[in-house]
C-alpha cells in the first residue's frame, strides 16, 4: 500500500466516506463533460428526477463531433447538430458552464481545461473520456469514467471507486535532441507494456520528467491510460505554478499565494512508499513509432518490426493479429514506410508547442504530392496564437490543410477519416484497428515532428535528419 | 439481436446462461463499438452495431454472428478486455445484443467500472482455465450457472472458483450496484467535503 504519495494525499483528502461494499466515495473536484458521453447521463438524471448538485463544478465544452473544415450551423452532419444542440440545452437547463465553438475558449477538453486555468494541482478530476489523466501533469488526480459515473457525478459529486495503487516511473538524464515526451511515453508503454497499469496511477518523475515543459508533461500524463493506468500524474513545481498563474481561471490576488503554499504542500514526500518503482534512462530513447494495432507495439525508427520468437508468449497473440492488419513482415524495417496521410492534433499532441516544432520541421519545405497532411488545433486558443505567431501559414505554405479545433481524425468522429487501408502518420494516442475512421485503416503513432517529417518525405523518416 | 432488452435492476446473484467465446488479448472498446455508433443521444440501438467492423471483416463468421450463439449471454474473453476508450457504449452494446456477465483473464480498469455501473459482473479465471473453456465452447454448448454468493461457475462436467473484487460482489448481491442512490444518502458528509476543500474558497472568481 502507497503512503504519503501526492495520490495518497489528494484521494484522502477528497474521501467522503467508505461505502457499505468497501470502496470509497471521492469527492470530484472539477468534473468536465462534452456531448458525447453526457447526454445519456443527463437523460438518466431526468429519469431518476435529480438535479445537478453542484452546476459550478461542472464545466463543458464540444469536440468530439465539431467538423474541422466548416463549423457554420446547423452541422452538415444531422447527428452532429443533435448532439451540440442536446449538449447547449443540457448545459442551458443546469446552469453549467460551456465553452462553445466561437467563444475562443472552445477545443478539446484535455486542452481548454489546463489553458483555463480550471485544471489544478491537488484537484480530483473526472471526465467521460480515458484521456482525463492529462490534467495529471498538474498534480491533480485525473482519470475518464463512464456515462454512469458522468450521471453520479452530476447528481452527487461523487463517484464510488476502489483506491488505486501507486507505481513510480523514475526516468533518468535527459531526452536528447529530435526525442520528446511522445517519444518518451511510447517507450515506456512498450516496456511496461499496455495492460502494466491496470489497477495503478502512475507516477512520471526523474530528471527527465522535471526537464519537460507542462505541455510535453501533459503528453505523457495523457497516454497513461495506454499503458492500461487510468491514472497519471507528475508532482507540481515551479513550471506549474508559473503555467497556472495569471490563466483566466486562476487563483488572483490574495487567494494566490494561499494556493501556492498548499500547492507546494502536496507532491510525494522524500520517503513516500509505492507500491512498484520502474526506473530507465530517457536519454536511451529515440524516435519512436508505432507498427502494430496497440500502442504498446513500438520502435525506434532505426529497428525492424519485431519477429514472433522475440516476442514474449503474451505478446505473440497480438502480434500476429498486428502483422496481418497492418500488412507488415516481421523483421521489416519500419523506416521508409510510405505514408497516405499524416495528421497533426489531438489532446496529446494538439498544442501550442506541439504546432511550433512541427512548424520548424516543415518550413521552407514542401508536403510529399502523395501525402494528404493536416492540421487540427487542439483548441480555438492555440489556433489565435498560432496564426499570431505564423505559424498556419507555415503549415499552409508546406501544403498541409489548416483546420478548426476538434478531436477530428483521433478517433474520426467527425467527417475526417481515412479512406480504406490508408497508412496515417499520426500525432494522436491510439493505433487500433479501425480508429481513425476506415475499419481497416493503419495508424503508425509518433510525435508531431515526425508527422511532419514523414509529411515531407512521403514516408516514415527520422526527424533528427531535418533538425540536427 | 433478441427479444425485447429489459436492463438488470436490484440485485444479482445468479446468472444461467449459454457460453460464447471471443478470443483474442487487449480488445479494445473502438472494436467492441466503433466510434462513429456514438454518435447518438440514446444507448438503445447499440445492440446490433456491437463489433459491428470485425464482424464485416469475417463475413458471418464472428463469434457474435454464429447461429449457435444467438441465446448466449455470458461472454469468455482473454486478457486486456475493454482497453482504450472510457466509452460506456461498448458494455451497453455487449448488454444490448444479450451478455449478461463476462469471464475473462484481465479487464481494463474503465472497463471494469462501466460494466458495474450498469449491471455486468466481470469476473476473472486464470488462462489456463479461460483457455480450456473456450476450447469447450469451440465444439459444444456450454451453460454455466454463476453463483455470485459463492463466486463459482459451474456446468454438468465444469467447476471454477471465480474471481472479482470484493466491494463489486457486495454492491450486485445488496443492488447497490446502481449507485447514484447510495451516494446520495451521504449528502451531508458531501456538503460538508466541499466546504473543506482548499481550492473551493480560492477559486471563487
Amino acid at each position: 500500500m502507497s503512503q504519503d504519495t501526492l495520490f495518497d494525499k489528494v484521494w484522502d483528502l477528497h474521501k467522503v466516506s467508505r461505502l457499505r461494499g468497501g470502496s470509497d466515495q471521492i469527492f470530484i473536484g472539477l468534473h468536465l463533460i462534452h456531448e458525447v458521453t453526457s447526454p445519456q447521463a443527463f437523460g438518466a438524471l431526468k429519469d431518476k428526477n435529480l438535479k445537478v448538485k453542484f452546476p459550478d463544478r461542472t464545466v463543458a465544452t464540444v469536440d468530439h463531433i465539431v467538423p474541422t473544415d466548416n463549423q457554420s450551423r446547423p452541422f452538415k452532419d444531422n447527428l452532429a447538430e443533435q448532439m451540440i444542440e442536446t449538449l447547449e440545452n443540457n448545459c442551458l437547463e443546469h446552469k453549467i458552464r460551456f465553452f462553445n465553438i466561437g467563444s475562443g475558449n472552445q477545443g478539446i477538453v484535455h486542452v481548454v481545461a489546463p489553458e483555463l486555468g480550471l485544471t489544478q494541482p491537488g484537484m480530483t478530476i473526472a471526465c467521460g473520456d480515458s484521456h482525463t489523466s492529462t490534467h495529471g501533469a498538474f498534480g491533480s488526480i485525473a482519470f475518464g469514467i463512464g456515462t454512469s459515473q458522468v450521471r453520479d457525478v452530476l447528481a452527487s459529486q461523487t463517484i464510488a471507486m476502489n483506491k488505486l495503487k501507486v507505481r513510480q516511473i523514475w526516468c533518468e538524464n535527459k531526452l536528447s535532441n529530435g526525442v520528446y515526451a511522445k517519444d518518451l511515453v511510447l517507450h515506456i508503454i512498450n516496456k511496461l507494456g499496455v495492460k502494466a497499469g491496470v489497477g495503478f496511477a502512475y507516477e512520471f518523475a526523474g530528471p527527465a520528467i522535471d526537464a519537460l515543459s507542462m505541455e510535453e508533461r501533459m503528453t505523457i500524463c495523457n497516454m497513461s491510460i495506454e499503458g492500461g493506468a487510468r491514472c497519471g500524474y507528475i508532482n507540481p513545481d515551479e513550471k506549474t505554478f508559473s503555467y497556472i498563474k495569471n490563466k483566466f481561471c486562476a487563483p488572483k490576488n490574495q487567494h494566490w499565494e494561499k494556493a501556492l503554499t498548499w500547492w507546494k504542500s502536496l507532491k510525494s514526500d522524500e520517503n513516500s512508499i509505492y507500491d512498484d518503482v520502474i526506473k530507465l534512462d530517457a536519454s536511451k530513447v529515440e524516435p519512436t513509432v508505432t507498427w502494430g494495432i496497440t500502442p504498446g507495439q513500438s520502435i525506434s525508427i532505426n529497428q525492424q518490426i519485431p519477429l514472433l520468437d522475440d516476442l514474449s508468449p503474451n505478446d505473440k497473440l497480438v502480434a500476429k493479429e498486428a502483422y496481418e492488419y497492418m500488412s507488415f513482415n516481421p523483421g521489416q524495417s519500419i523506416k521508409d514506410t510510405p505514408v497516405d496521410v499524416c495528421f497533426i492534433g489531438s489532446c496529446t499532441n494538439g498544442r501550442i508547442s506541439d504546432l511550433r516544432v512541427a512548424a520548424k520541421v516543415l518550413k521552407d519545405k514542401k508536403v510529399s504530392k502523395n501525402v494528404k497532411a493536416f492540421v487540427v488545433p487542439g483548441s480555438e486558443k492555440v489556433a489565435n496564437e498560432a496564426k499570431q505567431e505564423g505559424l498556419d501559414q507555415i503549415f499552409k505554405d508546406s501544403g498541409f490543410q489548416w483546420r478548426e479545433p476538434g478531436c477530428s481524425m483521433c478517433l474520426a468522429m467527425n467527417s475526417d477519416k481515412l479512406i480504406g487501408n490508408q497508412v496515417s502518420a499520426s500525432s494522436s494516442n491510439r493505433n487500433f484497428k479501425g480508429r481513425q475512421g476506415s475499419p481497416s485503416g493503419r495508424t503508425l503513432l509518433m510525435s508531431p515532428a515526425m508527422v511532419a517529417a514523414a509529411a515531407i518525405n512521403g514516408k516514415v523518416s527520422d526527424v533528427r535528419e531535418f533538425i540536427n | 439481436m433478441k427479444s425485447e432488452f429489459t436492463p438488470p435492476i436490484g440485485k444479482i446473484i445468479q446468472i444461467n446462461g449459454q457460453c460464447i467465446a471471443l478470443i483474442g488479448n487487449d480488445i479494445d472498446t473502438d472494436r467492441i463499438i466503433p466510434a462513429r455508433f456514438l454518435k447518438c443521444v440514446n444507448f438503445d440501438s447499440l445492440g446490433e452495431s456491437v463489433f459491428e467492423d470485425d464482424r464485416e471483416t469475417l463475413k458471418g463468421k464472428h463469434p457474435f454472428d454464429l447461429e449457435d450463439n444467438k441465446n448466449a449471454s455470458i461472454l469468455i474473453v482473454n486478457s486486456n478486455f475493454g482497453c482504450g476508450s472510457s466509452r460506456e457504449h461498448a458494455p451497453q452494446a455487449l448488454m444490448r445484443w444479450g451478455i449478461k456477465a463476462i469471464i475473462g483473464e484481465s479487464f481494463a480498469d474503465i472497463f471494469y467500472s462501466n460494466c458495474i455501473a450498469i449491471g455486468i459482473p466481470c469476473f476473472t479465471l486464470t488462462k489456463k482455465s479461460i483457455e480450456e473453456i473456450q476450447n469447450y465452447c469451440e465444439n459444444k454448448f456450454l451453460f454455466l450457472e454463476i453463483d455470485l454468493k459463492k463466486s463459482s461457475a459451474k456446468s454438468k462436467n465444469l467447476n471454477f472458483n471465480l474471481e472479482i473484487k470484493e466491494s463489486s460482489r457486495k454492491m450486485f448481491l445488496s443492488g447497490e450496484w446502481d449507485a447514484t442512490s447510495t451516494l446520495l444518502e451521504n449528502e451531508n458528509l458531501i456538503e460538508n467535503k466541499f466546504k473543506q476543500l482548499p481550492y473551493i474558497k480560492f477559486n471563487t472568481n
